[in-house]
């Protein structure tokens, strides 16, 4: 059962928090390279599963298909960066809307008739695999061949047009993870927070309490496709190449809502704390598999699928409201 | 284009999709008895694939003749399944179980993916380039066999389900799942049994699919999406309507290959069930409450 926990904020939970805080902004000065690479990548899941999270976690629905946000979005800031020369913070603008627009689109398509529970999952994947395929044949994109972003080298860290070392973009991702944090916070302490809890627990009731259930749950869909479209338009500028296959593929999607099932679906912290679980595992994973001089392709995802499974198995609200008793701060961290 | 090459190509979408329509049963089935969401369809479908494959490379035995056993194969599979895995999830919520079966499909592609390679394979039969004429009809061999592999397969499928016991007992743990109990059905039993046939409709379309299309151990995902289209085309818990859907998906895919380029082909399938999902939302063959 999913239990609202969004009571008591307390001061240990601030204490830590501010804590892990330092200790990510001090984290560049102490590794290598390699690491601040998996640094990144945990920080990039941890910003998607709690953008995933809001509709998940908070409005109950299920959607499987959020690399369909993440690729549109990164789709049109690279296609303005390249075609007409136009910065990333302004491509981002115009990611919002578009990603916004198709949640909506996908939002109106199933709540208007009752497209509910996996069902809607199913539309969700059928809208992003729709993308990948019209992407993979789309000239204006160069289709399958892929769209790549010039890279030069930089004399200097250029945040505006995002070009430059990989710190820089740890601490923009960092920055973007902890931004969504407090977004989140913000939106379960607000009354569409509420509404969206009252629906996830029962939409029954919270229908017959006078709650325009249609209306919450499109708010749900369109905050969290324009929360998520930051990840793409940062996908295609670090990455530098974007192939329909790898950023609207249905792996893509499941990897996103990975981390937070881990890590505890519904609360704040959970989508955090299960990106840096799950990255963290899966890297050591990757570097046993090359260290033994085995070459598994498919390793990696088959451990996701171990992972999963016994996290749904043992742990059925994931890793981080067990341990938050432990730590002594409430359900979660504000 | 003259008109028989559409007509031809049309032949041939309609026999694919009855395929298809087998697939898509397996799903219908579980989903109408179990109430379980099977996410990992495509992906156990694939295993019965690799299992018409290998056997056809290494002893040459034609998949039809491995319908049966292929079947069987994935009745176990499905059963165990369902009995070790799904049934402690029965209580828990749908987006749980659904999870659950999610990691059970990245498994057994990605264990395929390690066993085999990601090679596409593909069965070479004598009769692979053999044809019928019908008129202005030509039609391919290996998919009018697979075809009535498939109508064979579901036929005796509903005649299980009308004229035997046990899918008597199966039929009544779907309408009424506390009464099965109070008569003294073991629903846990049975809902193994539900599963197992599923899969072995899922496992007889994979083998006969093996005919028509290449093998490689990612195809799952693409197939699982195939089946909730066409299941959801049809109608929800409606065994017709399953086959109507896998008739009108592929048709739709090989009208679609043929005006526009292949591999554009599945987002008419996806342009079907949205249009299905504005119009008639309870799809073709479903009523309203199902």
């Amino acid at each position: 059962m999913m239990v609202p926990r969004v009571a008591g904020a307390g001061r240990r939970s601030v204490l830590l928090l501010g804590a892990l805080l330092a200790a990510f902004v001090a984290a560049p000065f102490f590794v290598n390279d390699y690491l601040l690479t998996v640094l990144i990548l945990s920080l990039y899941f941890a910003y998607i599963g709690q953008a995933w999270n809001i509709m998940m976690g908070f409005a109950g629905q299920l959607s499987l298909g959020h690399a369909i946000y993440i690729g549109l979005a990164a789709y049109v800031a690279a296609t303005l960066f390249t075609r007409l020369g136009i910065d990333p913070w302004i491509g981002f603008a115009a990611a919002i809307p578009v990603a916004a627009a198709c949640g909506a689109v996908i939002g109106f398509l199933a709540f208007r008739f009752g497209v509910a529970g996996v069902y809607f999952a199913i539309l969700t994947i059928a809208f992003a695999e729709f993308a990948r395929i019209g992407f993979d044949n789309w000239n204006l994109v160069n289709a399958s061949s892929g769209l790549f972003l010039p890279v030069t080298q930089y004399a200097h860290n250029d945040v505006w047009r995002l070009r430059g070392d990989p710190t820089m973009f740890y601490y923009v991702i960092l920055a973007a993870t902890a931004v969504a944090f407090v977004l989140c916070h913000l939106l379960l302490r607000s009354r569409i927070g509420y509404c969206w809890l009252a629906i996830r627990e029962d939409e029954e009731a919270a229908r017959a309490a006078g709650i325009d259930t249609f209306r919450y749950k499109m708010y749900a869909v369109t905050i969290s496709a324009a929360v998520t479209s930051f990840a793409g338009v940062f996908y295609a500028f670090f990455y530098n190449n974007l192939f329909p296959e790898q950023v609207f593929g249905i792996s893509r999607s499941i990897e996103i809502i990975l981390g937070p099932i881990i890590g505890g679906v519904g609360t704040l912290f959970g989508p955090i704390l299960g990106a840096f679980v799950l990255t963290g595992l899966a890297e050591t994973l990757n570097f046993v598999i090359s260290a033994s001089g085995l070459d598994l392709p498919g390793a990696t995802q088959v451990f996701y699928g171990v992972c999963l499974l016994v996290v749904m198995a043992a742990l059925p609200d994931g890793v981080w409201p067990p341990l938050a008793r432990r730590l002594g701060v409430s359900g979660d961290v504000k | 284009m003259p008109l028989d090459v559409y007509l031809n190509v049309a032949v041939g979408g309609v026999l694919t999709g009855l395929v298809y329509g087998l697939m898509a049963l397996g799903l219908s089935v579980i989903f109408g008895v179990v109430r379980v969401v099977n996410f990992a369809h495509g992906e156990m479908m694939t295993i019965a694939m690799f299992i018409a494959v290998v056997a056809f490379s290494a002893f040459h035995i034609d998949p039809l003749i491995l319908l049966v056993p292929s079947a069987a194969v994935l009745f176990v599979f499905g059963y165990s399944l369902q009995a070790a895995l799904i049934n402690p999830f029965i209580t828990r919520p749908e987006h749980a179980q659904f999870l659950l079966l999610l990691a059970v499909a990245i498994i057994i592609s990605n264990a395929l993916l390690i066993v085999f390679g990601p090679d596409a394979r593909s069965v070479q039969t004598a009769y692979a380039l053999a044809s019928f004429q019908l008129g202005p009809l030509i039609i391919d061999a290996s998919k009018l066999y697979a075809a009535a592999a498939a109508v064979v397969f579901t036929a005796a499928l509903f005649a299980f389900f009308r004229f035997t016991l046990v899918g008597t007992a199966i039929r009544a743990c779907a309408d009424n799942y506390t009464g099965a109990q109070v008569v003294g059905l073991d629903v846990k039993r049975l809902y193994a049994l539900t599963f197992g046939l599923g899969a072995a409709c899922v496992g007889a379309a994979g083998t006969m699919l093996t005919l028509v299309v290449d093998t490689t151990p990612l195809v799952g995902p693409s197939y699982t999406l195939l089946a909730f289209v066409i299941v959801i085309t049809g109608g929800l818990g409606s065994l017709p309507g399953a086959l109507l859907g896998g008739v009108l998906i592929g048709l739709t895919e090989a009208l679609a290959g043929l005006t526009f380029t292949p591999s554009l082909k599945s987002m008419f399938a996806f342009a079907v069930l949205v249009l299905v999902l504005l119009f008639r939302p309870q799809g073709l063959l479903g009523r309203r409450s199902a």
